[in-house]
C-alpha cells in the first residue's frame, strides 16, 4: 500500500463522514461546520491529485468565503430555535434512503465501467498519467489556457457574478420598499 | 492509484447530497447538500483531468466554483427575504405557488 493510497483513504473517509454529518445534524450550525470539514478533506484529495492551485482555491473560496456566508445567514436568522416540522420520517425516509442507495450503486457501476474501451482507460492514458506524477499540471498551465483558449467562458463567468450581484441587490431593495 | 477510487468516492459524495435534499426540509441544509453535489462533481473533474493529463478538467472546476458562489449568494438572499416574510424556511411551509 503506497502513501498516496493511505492518504486517499484517510481524506476520503473524512470527507464521507463529514458529508453524512451534514445531513444528520439537526442544528444547521453543526451541519455547516461538518461541511467545512468535508471541504478541507476534499482540498487534501486535490493535493494528492496534483491540483495544488485548485486545492488552495477550494480552501479560500469554499471553506472560506462560501461557508462564512452560510454561517452568517444561519446566525442572522437564528435558526437554531426553529424545529424542522414535516421532516420525512419512517417509511418515506426509508424510501429516500433506498433510492439513494440505488443511485450510489448506479454511480459506482458507471465509475468502475467508465474506463473500459475509452480513451481514459487506454494504455496510453495510463502511461501519460504515470508520466504526469513526475511532471504535474502547474498553475502556469492553468493560467495560460484560461486567458487564451477559454477567455470567452472566463468573461461570461464575470457576467454571471455581476448578475448575481445585481440580483442580490434587487432582492434586498424590494424588501425595503415593502417595509416602508 | 487508479481513477476508479476517486470516481467511486465522487459518486458516494454526490449520493449523500441527493439523500440530504430528499430527507431534509430546512432550506439552508438543502443548499449545503447542493454544495456537496457540486463538490463531488469537482472531484470527478480533477481526477479525470489527471488521468487524461489535460488541464481543462481543473479549469472547469474554477467555473463550477464561480457559479456555486453566485448561486449561494442569490439563494441565501432569497432565503433571508422568505424568512422575513414567512418567519420560516421550512420548504414544506413555503408553498404559496402550489396550485
Amino acid at each position: 500500500m503506497n502513501p498516496e493510497m493511505i492518504l486517499f483513504f484517510i481524506f476520503g473517509a473524512v470527507s464521507l463522514i463529514g458529508a453524512i454529518a451534514v445531513i444528520s445534524f439537526r442544528h444547521p450550525i453543526y451541519s455547516a461546520l461538518s461541511l467545512i470539514v468535508t471541504f478541507f478533506a476534499q482540498a487534501g484529495l486535490f493535493v494528492i491529485l496534483g491540483a495544488h492551485f485548485v486545492a488552495a482555491v477550494q480552501v479560500i473560496v469554499y471553506a472560506g468565503a462560501i461557508m462564512v456566508l452560510f454561517l452568517f445567514v444561519i446566525m442572522l436568522l437564528n435558526l437554531g430555535t426553529l424545529s424542522e416540522k414535516g421532516a420525512l420520517t419512517g417509511k418515506l425516509k426509508g424510501v429516500a434512503i433506498i433510492l439513494g442507495i440505488l443511485l450510489a450503486a448506479q454511480g459506482i457501476y458507471i465509475a468502475v465501467n467508465a474506463l473500459n474501451n475509452t480513451e481514459v482507460g487506454s494504455e496510453a492514458a495510463q502511461e501519460k498519467a504515470a508520466a504526469l506524477t513526475n511532471n504535474p499540471i502547474e498553475t502556469y498551465d492553468i493560467g495560460e489556457l484560461l486567458f487564451s483558449k477559454y477567455l470567452l467562458p472566463f468573461e461570461v463567468t464575470s457576467l454571471i457574478l455581476l448578475a448575481a450581484l445585481i440580483g442580490v441587490i434587487v432582492l434586498v431593495k424590494r424588501e425595503n420598499q415593502t417595509e416602508n | 492509484m487508479s481513477l476508479e477510487y476517486y470516481l467511486i468516492l465522487s459518486a458516494l459524495l454526490f449520493t449523500i447530497g441527493v439523500i440530504g435534499v430528499l430527507i431534509r426540509r430546512n432550506a439552508i441544509i438543502i443548499f449545503m447538500c447542493i454544495e456537496l453535489m457540486l463538490n463531488a462533481a469537482n472531484l470527478a473533474f480533477v481526477a479525470i483531468s489527471r488521468s487524461l493529463g489535460q488541464v481543462e478538467g481543473q479549469l472547469f472546476v474554477f467555473f463550477v466554483m464561480a457559479v456555486a458562489a453566485a448561486e449561494v449568494a442569490i439563494g441565501l438572499a432569497i432565503i433571508v427575504s422568505v424568512f422575513k416574510h414567512r418567519e420560516t424556511i421550512n420548504v414544506d411551509e413555503v408553498n404559496s405557488l402550489k396550485g
